[in-house]
């Protein structure tokens, strides 16, 4: 019911919104709970295990049963609180976990059953027998259970993450933070003022207080206007900080646009901020509790706070007849809040004895509501006093338990909070987060003009930190009234009295865990989901461990808290992976010649972030194995052409970089020659293979490493570590030029007639002979060359500046193909460098060393390098360790197969019979059959030994020779030729 | 979490990337024997209190830096870059 005269909305402006298919009207400034009140609609969802109707508890974040589903199709956002959700023109909102609809509930039938699903049934009813769970139980349970449900399409919304700094960060703008924010900005601090609620004021804009004489509205309005006119004050509204990180940093979260259906084009819903902050403030508040009685939970049940909140700032009575019950003052403000609104207070029940009376409305004392009826909302509540039992009839209970001051965030780093008797709540210890001051009702200091006071303090106090000069303050008048209160949790008697609202756990069930000896407050919570909804215990987890602490007969600071970790409040992981998706996750990398690959039609792979042509297919091929043995032939036979640009490339410069390579490789570069590259191998320093790749020395001082594309990053970063940490008496400097330098290999028989054309000199074998390199004029272009070759055919790769890579790649291709060759793809090379036993990561996987490759004489006896003590430790060079060897099918079956285990020919294919394994295999249109790499147990001792390849998984075996892995040109005589 | 590189001030974590143990930098001779390159390459602590640990500036300048650091309470007590622990 809407109040004349109340609120802070503006009645100009109606907007219309659906609910649950039905349309309303509400005014600019609502929440969608308000604007249900407003429209009597009291039931707004049901609960997760027995789908009870509830209608909303709180004004706020914190609100655990009116969740509602916006949004359609990508854009469908579940378990939205009404409470936080403020209205917009065409705003559609629907109830969840009901069906077929919020009156009538199928699964309502659950609730029947109740006395079956009490605390630990999913532990006890769904063990058995064990066969029933995924087909039978588990599908009940889903279908049963869940709030909101996604759309199952991708997100259609854009999130966006983005940093703030500051010197102070101030959370929460009631009477608290707004005094802290304007002192500190006041002194000049840069100031980040930051309220989960549309419009800031905290409870100001809820109670009916009066600061230095004005409404209190009107006081944070003022405060406001004058943060807003100062350049060092940010001013955060509908912003969550739901974290506290090390070293100041808080994650907060903006909700940018949940308050209407626009989406400008490119603004995210939401945002993701890392506040990094020098100090910060909390002055987060307070969070009302329930009280556990038979029947809480029915719709026009809600706390005393709440009730204010919804007459005060939304001008919303929230029932006709207002009966009003709790343990603390409050009650009497609110009973006064609905009597000057022209609301009519039923009774006020006050759990304390010596509770004040009133002539305007009837006081009962040392009275409890120990009951409520009503079908869909409530009808009526009954009282228990001395004298007996009475029905009192009422469509609106405002209820309070106390306050429990928000101390979450002063637990994120391990804080944990301490009992304070006097206020019945939990309080923050102090310095629990490094660098936050905590001020107002967080801190367990209920009146304005507390508030106002610590909220001074706690600014005056980080400016100190700051080193900065507090202006002298005036503290503005304010009520200070005491905060009388008596413990109330739980209203003893039969039925079930409802502690977590939104998972459905009773006062009885806590009972039971402990009666079952779950009696530490985790084990509870964990025994009864108490406290694991998405409130998270916000509304309930004091009383629930309050109630246990009497179960067991201890105290509740000896019972203690759960523990509180972020978020604050819920977080949609869109929002926490904000710009991480995609290409945000996995960038791509694209060489220069991708476009021209990809415009003849070559299926691109991926290789690391890179991507590169897999083969060329050209008419008639209908297979990706024709186009490859088509271009592995052309290689062999004219000249192929593939961009090699991916391979990391290292430029190292410095009079000590042969020393320096001589230390990160096994075998020596400070002895190679100007104008010759040379390969190289990488140990770790536990002495396996890290990576390889050759080396080419441009200068005295100026040499060019190239390592495997997957490799090139932990490389670089390895050369750094080893100069910097261990051996910075070296003069040596490395930059990475991988995207510098567009590198095309130019392979086959006819390469060295392609290169004479492009080049301004002509190669021959005494100038130019293997291994050679140097710089080199590409059609007028400054370039490099480089004899070098993984296909063991004469070859070349030629570098030029990233820009002209497009253009030589075209122009290469072109001369290739006049002269019966072409492009080839990574299949093709895949070929090519088996035939040969070159090796790739396939082979050195990280398990493997260099005498496991057969490189053991490559780590050189003349001089220390990284990896080499441990590689001679006892057992890597022992009888029977796997070795790379070359494997070739000889029986019925032809296949080789990646993967797959070796085994003696006679043997069992079992774990304990196990030879080795392949690492690479492929088709070889040189030699008419499938080749393979891999590593057999003393390998190289065993060539001509027949041995049995077993692909357990594809059920494949085959016989296979043990050779050689250099399979083709094993002299190597076509690579100097 | 934020690290201080001795090059380019606080920064925040993302730009850096994780080694391990400071005892990277304290590399045995050759010739130290088998217990001292063990305790090299495999045996770490596992401190509830100070550790130091190695970072690389890798969104930065490059530098890789001992950080000290506490893991029980997060506090971060100083960096210095490794190139001077080993000059
Ligand atoms: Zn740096």
């Amino acid at each position: 019911m809407r109040v004349a005269g109340k609120g802070l909305i503006d009645r100009t402006e109606t907007v219309p919104f659906v609910f649950d298919g039905v349309s309303y009207n509400g005014f600019r400034g609502d929440t969608l709970a308000s604007a249900l009140l407003a429209n009597d609609v009291r039931l707004m969802g049901r609960s997760f295990k027995y789908h009870r109707p509830r209608g909303v508890l709180t004004a706020g974040s914190e609100e655990p049963n009116a969740l509602v589903t916006v949004g359609e199709g990508g854009a469908q956002e579940p378990n939205m609180r009404a409470t936080m959700q403020e209205i917009y023109p065409g705003l559609a909102a629907r109830s969840q976990n009901r069906w077929p609809s919020l009156g009538f509930d199928l699964m309502g039938i659950n609730d029947l059953g109740a006395p079956f699903l009490g605390a630990g049934f999913y532990y006890k009813t769904f063990m058995w027998p064990k066969a029933f769970w995924e087909k039978v139980y588990e599908p009940i349970i889903r279908r049963a259970a869940g709030l909101g449900g996604l759309s199952g399409q991708d997100n259609t919304d854009k999130y966006e993450s983005a940093y703030a700094f500051c010197d102070l960060l101030v959370i929460g703008a009631g009477p608290a933070g707004l005094m802290a924010a304007l002192v500190a900005a006041r002194a000049g601090a840069d100031v980040i003022l930051a309220d989960e609620n549309a419009r800031m004021g905290g409870r100001l804009l809820a109670e009916t207080y009066e600061v230095d004489g004005k409404p209190g509205h009107v006081w944070a309005d003022e405060v406001l206007a004058e943060l807003r006119g100062m350049d060092n004050v940010r001013l955060m509204t509908r912003t969550t900080v739901a974290g506290a990180y090390d070293q100041g940093t808080y994650a907060a979260l903006e909700r940018v646009l949940h308050h209407t259906d626009r989406r400008p084009n490119g603004a995210p819903l939401e945002t993701y901020w890392r506040i990094v902050a020098k100090r910060s403030v909390l002055a987060a508040g307070a969070l009302e509790r329930p009280v556990a009685f038979r029947d809480n939970d029915r719709p026009g049940i809600m706390t005393a706070g709440a009730v204010r909140t919804y007459l005060n700032r939304w001008g919303v009575s929230p029932g006709r007849n207002v009966t009003i019950f709790g343990n603390t003052d409050d009650i009497h403000r609110t009973a006064r809040d609905l009597l000057e609104a022209g609301v009519h207070v039923a009774a006020v029940i006050d759990s304390r004895h010596d509770a004040p009376l009133s002539d305007d409305y009837q006081v009962l004392r040392g009275a409890q509501v120990c009951g409520s009826a009503g079908r869909k909302g409530l009808e009526s509540i009954t009282v228990r006093r001395a004298s007996g039992e009475e029905k009192i009839h009422t469509d609106c209970l405002a209820m309070t338990g106390g306050w429990n001051p928000s101390v979450h965030l002063t637990c994120h780093m391990n804080g944990r909070p301490t009992w304070q008797r006097d206020i019945a709540a939990f309080v923050p210890r102090p310095d629990a987060v490094p660098g936050m001051e905590t001020a107002g009702a967080c801190n367990g200091s209920f009146s304005t003009d507390a508030c106002l006071r610590e909220g001074i303090a706690a600014a005056e106090a980080a400016l100190d930190d700051l080193g900065m000069k507090a202006p002298k303050t005036t503290v503005p008048q304010a009520e200070d009234t005491p905060y009388e209160i008596a413990q109330l949790w739980a209203v003893p008697g039969k039925g079930r009295a409802w502690l977590d609202f939104q998972n459905d756990v009773t006062v009885k069930d806590v009972k039971q865990a402990a009666t079952e000896n779950f009696r530490s407050v985790e084990h509870m919570k964990r025994y009864t989901t108490q406290g694991m909804a998405t409130d998270q215990g916000k509304n309930s987890n004091v009383a629930a461990l309050a109630v246990l602490a009497d179960a067991t007969g201890r105290g509740i600071s000896e019972t203690g808290t759960t523990t509180f970790r972020p978020p604050y409040s819920p977080m949609a992981i869109a929002a926490l992976g904000a710009g991480a998706e995609g290409a945000g996750f996995k960038p791509q990398r694209f060489t220069t010649s991708h476009k021209a690959a990809v415009a003849r039609n070559a299926p691109m792979v991926e290789a690391g972030l890179w991507y590169r042509p897999s083969y060329f297919p050209q008419a008639g091929e209908t297979t990706w194995r024709q186009s490859c043995d088509r271009e592995v032939n052309m290689v062999r036979q004219a000249v192929g052409i593939c961009d090699v640009s991916p391979l990391g490339k290292i430029d190292i410069q410095g009079p000590d970089a042969g020393a320096f390579l001589d230390f990160v490789y096994t075998n020596m570069f400070s002895t190679l020659k100007v104008g010759r590259a040379r390969y190289g191998l990488m140990l770790r320093e536990d002495g396996f293979v890290m990576d390889d790749g050759t080396t080419a020395r441009l200068g005295e001082t100026h040499y060019v490493m190239t390592t495997t594309t997957a490799g090139a990053g932990d490389v670089m970063k390895h050369l750094e570590f080893v100069h910097q940490g261990l051996r910075p008496d070296l003069d040596v400097s490395f930059t990475s030029v991988t995207e510098q330098w567009a590198q095309f290999a130019v392979a086959g028989p006819k390469s060295r007639e392609l290169l004479n054309d492009l080049l301004d000199m002509q190669l021959d074998d005494e100038s130019w002979p293997f291994m050679a390199c140097g710089p080199v004029s590409v059609l007028g272009v400054a370039g490099r060359l480089f004899r070098i070759s993984f296909s063991g055919e004469h070859a070349y790769e030629i570098a030029v500046p990233a820009r002209y890579g497009a253009s030589l790649y075209d122009i290469l291709t072109k001369r290739a193909e006049v002269l019966g060759g072409g492009l080839y793809g990574m299949e093709a090379l895949g070929v090519l460098r088996i035939e040969k036993g070159f090796i790739t990561h396939s082979e050195i996987h990280g398990r493997t060393t260099a005498y496991d490759i057969g490189m053991g004489r490559m780590v050189s006896q003349k001089k220390d390098c990284i990896g080499k003590t441990m590689s001679q430790r006892e057992g890597l060079e022992e009888p029977g360790r796997e070795r790379l060897v070359g494997l070739k099918p000889i029986g019925e079956s032809k296949q080789l197969l990646a993967g797959a285990h070796l085994y003696k020919e006679e043997a069992e294919p079992v774990r304990t019979n196990d030879q080795g394994y392949l690492t690479s295999v492929g088709y070889s249109p040189t030699l008419e059959t499938m080749l393979g790499l891999g590593f057999l147990a003393d390998g190289p001792d065993r060539y001509g030994e027949v041995v049995k390849m077993v692909d357990h998984l594809r059920g494949v075996t085959t016989l296979c020779e043990v050779v050689n892995p250099v399979f083709f040109d094993p002299d190597g005589g076509r690579v100097r030729g | 979490m934020r690290i201080t590189c001795p090059h380019c001030g606080e920064r925040d974590r993302r730009e850096f990337y994780y080694r391990g143990a400071a005892v990277d930098l304290d590399r045995p001779a050759p010739d130290a024997g088998a217990e001292a390159w063990d305790n090299f390459v495999y045996l770490r602590e596992n401190p509830a209190g100070v550790t130091r640990e190695l970072w690389y500036h890798e969104g930065g300048c490059g530098a890789w830096i001992v950080v000290t650091r506490n893991t029980v309470t997060h506090e971060i007590q100083g960096s210095q870059l490794a190139s001077e622990v080993n000059a």
